[in-house]
C-alpha cells in the first residue's frame, strides 16, 4: 500500500535527528509555558485579545494597508505592491540595479525563502549574504530551513563545524562559541561591503507607519548599518492597526517563541536617512507581497493570516516532533505549514492536500497559538477540500460504506452482533489493509458487538 | 469548546458511542451505573449508531452530515446528551457545527450541539457533584483526552477521581502531548502514530501507575493495544470504571 509521505519521511528520518528535533522542541515548550504562566494571570485571555486584533486586522487590510502605504510615504519610504513571488523578486532586483547594488546582506525573513529570492538573485549576479547564523548555515550548505525560528534545528554542531571548514572559516572546531565567533567576523565583513540590506518585517503599524523588526542576534540591525540601501519584503498580512497593538503581540511572540519576555533586539524603523536623522540607509522600499495572499483572505481559512510566525505551534506539535520540519516539503513546516502551505501552493494544492492529514488533531496547537488560530479546524476544512478535489491520500479508508451502515440503525445492530465472528477469525492472516497497520503494534480488544444493547434491554424488562 | 448555558437536569439521553457498542460494553454499563447514582433517569435511543466522526476526520464531510443527520433525528428532543468519550462530545457540540456551516439544517445540529456533555463535565459542572464516593486504592495516570482541550472535562475528571479514597493520581512528563490515536490517523500514520504512542507509555510508566486513566475508550483501546503488544505493565481504564468500582465498594 502506498504511504503517506510525512510517514515516510518519519519513518526514514535519522534517530539523531529525530530526538534533537523532538528534545528542542518539548523544551521550546516548556520555556514557553512557563514564562506566559509565569508572567501572565491570564495568558489565555492574553492570546484570545492578540487573536482579535490580528482577525480584526486581516478583515479590514484594505484600509490598513493603504493607510500603511501612507504613513511610510510620509516617512520619505517607497512602497510597491508585488502580486506574485515572480513580481516581488523582479521588485527587489530591480530597485538593486537600478541603485547600482552588486552585494546584499539579508536578515532572515520567511517571506524571501517562500519566494527563493537568493535562487533569483543568484541569476542576476547579485550577491546575497544571510546574516541569520542559523540561515547562513543553512545557505552554505544549500540546505532548506526547517523550523520557522530556528532554522537549524535539524543539524548537530559537527555538521556545522565540517560545514564551516569546507567554506574556508577555519579548521575544524565544533565548540560553538568557536563557530559564532567565526561567522561573526567573516559577517562584519559583508556588512561593511554590502550596498543593500534586505529585512523581513514582523509587523507594520498602519497608524504610525513604523515597521518593526525582531532578532536575537542583532544582525539586521548591521543590515541597515552601513549599506546605501534598506528593501524590507513583506507580507501583506503583517499590517496592524497601530503601535498600541504591539503591547499585545510584541509580548507573546517572544514568550511563544523562544520563551523569552522579549527578543533581544526589537527594532522601529521610521523611514530612511533624511536631513535631522541621519542614520541608516538613504534608501527604503517596503514591498507588499500578496502571493496568494488574497486569495486566502477569500476563503473560509482566512483565520491562518493571523499568524506572526513564532513557531510554538511546530515545538508542541507530536507529529512535527517525529517528522521534522523538512517532511512538509514546503517552507513552513508544522501545523501552521499544513495549513499555511497547501493554500499558498495555489494550483498545486493537491501536491501538498496530505499536509493538512499529517495530524492527530488534537488541537495543542491551537492551545499554543498567541493569535488563538483553530488550526485543527482549518485542517479539517483542508482535508474536505482535499477530497471534494480528490486529492491522493494514501492509507485514508473510504467512507461511504461506513456512512451508509452509521445512517441505517436496522443494519447497524447486525452488523455489531455479526461483528463478534471477528473474534473467530485470525485478523493479523486476513488482507485487510486498513486493519494490518493496527495490529502491526498493537492489539485489538475483543470484540463484543451487541453486549450493551442486551444488557440495557434486560434492565428495562425486569 | 464549552457551550454555555447547556441544559443539565437528570433526565438523560445516553450516546454510549460505537467503541462502547462494538468492543466496550463494561465502560458503558460503568456509565449508566454512575449516571443512575447521579439520580439520573436514562433514556438510550436504540437506533444510535456513531457520531460520524471517522469520516469527518477523513475529510468526506458528506458522508459524515449523512450519519450526523441520522444522529440528530435519533437524539431529537430536549434532555441533555451525555457521552462517555470527550472526542465524540466534541463531534456533537464542535465538529457537527463545523460541518454544517453552510447547511440549511444547521439549526437542527446546533441544537444537538447545545445539549450535548462529556460524562465527567456534566456530572461536575451539569448536576454540581463535587466528590465521588468509595474507595479505588491504586496509583493511576490520568491522560487528558486531547479534544476536551479547553472544556471542563479534564479538571472535572480528575477533581472526582482525586476524590476517591485510595487512589493516587501519578503525575507524568509532556502531560499536553497526544497518545497518537487520532481515529483513522492512526492507520493512515501507523509509524507516527505508534511512536507518539509509545513516547506516551514510557512517560506514563515511569510513575509506575497501575492504571491509565482517561474518558475516552479510542485513546485507551490505542494505549492499551500497544502496551499489551510491547508488553508494558499498565492497563488501560475508563473513568466511569473507576467511579463504578468505587460505588461497590461504598455500598
Amino acid at each position: 500500500m502506498p504511504e503517506q509521505k510525512v510517514e515516510l519521511f518519519a519513518r526514514r528520518l535519522d534517530p539523531g535527528v529525530q530526538k534533537a528535533v523532538h528534545d528542542n522542541s518539548a523544551a521550546g515548550t516548556l520555556k514557553r509555558y512557563s514564562i506566559l504562566g509565569g508572567d501572565y494571570d491570564t495568558p489565555d485571555e492574553l492570546r484570545r485579545l492578540a487573536g482579535q486584533i490580528r482577525q480584526h486586522s486581516i478583515e479590514h487590510l484594505d484600509t490598513y494597508l493603504e493607510q500603511a502605504e501612507k504613513s511610510l510615504h510620509r516617512h520619505g519610504a517607497h512602497v510597491h505592491f508585488a502580486v506574485t513571488a515572480e513580481d516581488a523578486c523582479q521588485a527587489v532586483s530591480g530597485i538593486l540595479e537600478r541603485a547600482g547594488a552588486r552585494k546584499v546582506v539579508k536578515s532572515k525573513s520567511m517571506i524571501s525563502e517562500e519566494i527563493h529570492l537568493n535562487d533569483h538573485l543568484a541569476t542576476r549576479g547579485i550577491e546575497s549574504v544571510e546574516t541569520d547564523l542559523g540561515e547562513y548555515i543553512i545557505q552554505i550548505d544549500g540546505d532548506h530551513p526547517s523550523h520557522i525560528v530556528k532554522p537549524i534545528i535539524h543539524k548537530n554542531r559537527r555538521d556545522i563545524a565540517r560545514s564551516f571548514e569546507r567554506e574556508g572559516l577555519g579548521d575544524y572546531n565544533d565548540d560553538p562559541e568557536t563557530i559564532t565567533r567565526r561567522a561573526r567576523s567573516f559577517m562584519r565583513r559583508k556588512y561593511l561591503e554590502a550596498d543593500a540590506g534586505i529585512t523581513g518585517a514582523n509587523f507594520v503599524s498602519a497608524e504610525s507607519g513604523r515597521l518593526v523588526l525582531v532578532t536575537n542576534e542583532g544582525n539586521s540591525r548591521f543590515c541597515l548599518a552601513a549599506p546605501r540601501v534598506h528593501i524590507a519584503l513583506v507580507g501583506i498580512e503583517k499590517v496592524i492597526p497601530s503601535d498600541a497593538d504591539l503591547a499585545v503581540l510584541l509580548n507573546l511572540l517572544g514568550r511563544s517563541a523562544t520563551g523569552q519576555q522579549l527578543t533581544v533586539y526589537t527594532e522601529f524603523i521610521n523611514g530612511p536617512a533624511l536631513t535631522g536623522r541621519p542614520s541608516g540607509p538613504r534608501e527604503m522600499h517596503v514591498i507588499f507581497v500578496d502571493n496568494r495572499r488574497s486569495e486566502i483572505l477569500a476563503s473560509d481559512c482566512r483565520e491562518i493570516l493571523r499568524c506572526i510566525r513564532c513557531g510554538a505551534c511546530l515545538n508542541v506539535c507530536p507529529v512535527y516532533r517525529q517528522a521534522s520540519g523538512h517532511a512538509y516539503r514546503s517552507v513552513y513546516p508544522g501545523p501552521v505549514g499544513a495549513v499555511l502551505s497547501p493554500l499558498l501552493a495555489g494550483k498545486k494544492f493537491k501536491e501538498l492536500a496530505d499536509l493538512p492529514k499529517a495530524s492527530s488533531l488534537c488541537g495543542a496547537c491551537n492551545e499554543v497559538c498567541p493569535v488563538d488560530i483553530p488550526i485543527p479546524d482549518l485542517l479539517l476544512k483542508l482535508r474536505n477540500r482535499g477530497h471534494e478535489e480528490h486529492a491522493p491520500s494514501p492509507g485514508t479508508p473510504p467512507m461511504g460504506a461506513f456512512a451508509m451502515l452509521a445512517s441505517s440503525p436496522l443494519l447497524w445492530r447486525a452488523a455489531m452482533q455479526g461483528s463478534r465472528a471477528m473474534n473467530l477469525v485470525p485478523l493479523d492472516k486476513l488482507p485487510l489493509p486498513y486493519l494490518q497497520p493496527w495490529l502491526k503494534t498493537r492489539t485489538l480488544p475483543e470484540w463484543r458487538g451487541g453486549s450493551f444493547r442486551r444488557w440495557m434491554k434486560s434492565r428495562h424488562s425486569r | 469548546m464549552t457551550i454555555s448555558s447547556r441544559p443539565a437536569g437528570r433526565s438523560v439521553q445516553l450516546m454510549a458511542t460505537c467503541l462502547c457498542d462494538a468492543f466496550f460494553d463494561s465502560v458503558a454499563k460503568a456509565t449508566v451505573e454512575v449516571l443512575e447514582h447521579a439520580g439520573c433517569d436514562i433514556e438510550f435511543p436504540e437506533n444510535q449508531t456513531c457520531c460520524g466522526q471517522p469520516a469527518f476526520n477523513c475529510g468526506d464531510w458528506p458522508a459524515s452530515r449523512e450519519v450526523m443527520r441520522h444522529t440528530v433525528k435519533v437524539f431529537e428532543g430536549e434532555k441533555p446528551v451525555v457521552v462517555p468519550s470527550g472526542s465524540c462530545a466534541a463531534m456533537l457540540f464542535h465538529g457537527a457545527v463545523l460541518e454544517f456551516e453552510k447547511e440549511t439544517d444547521l439549526p437542527a445540529v446546533k441544537h444537538l450541539a447545545s445539549r450535548s456533555w462529556e460524562l465527567a463535565d456534566f456530572l461536575v459542572n451539569g448536576l454540581g457533584i463535587q466528590s465521588w464516593p468509595g474507595r479505588f486504592p491504586a496509583r493511576i495516570a490520568f491522560h487528558r483526552a486531547c479534544h476536551t482541550r479547553g472544556t471542563g472535562s479534564g479538571d472535572a475528571a480528575l477533581q472526582l477521581l482525586q476524590s476517591i479514597q485510595g487512589l493516587e493520581v501519578v503525575p507524568f512528563g509532556e502531560a499536553e502531548q497526544c497518545c497518537g490515536f487520532g481515529g483513522t490517523f492512526s492507520v493512515s500514520f501507523p509509524h507516527v502514530s505508534s511512536s507518539m504512542g509509545c513516547l506516551k507509555l514510557e512517560h506514563i510508566t515511569a510513575g509506575n501507575p497501575d492504571f491509565v486513566v482517561s474518558g475516552d475508550m479510542s485513546c485507551l483501546m490505542h494505549l492499551g493495544g500497544l502496551a499489551e503488544r510491547s508488553g508494558k505493565p499498565v492497563k488501560p481504564l475508563h473513568f466511569a470504571q473507576i467511579l463504578q468500582s468505587a460505588l461497590h465498594t461504598h455500598a
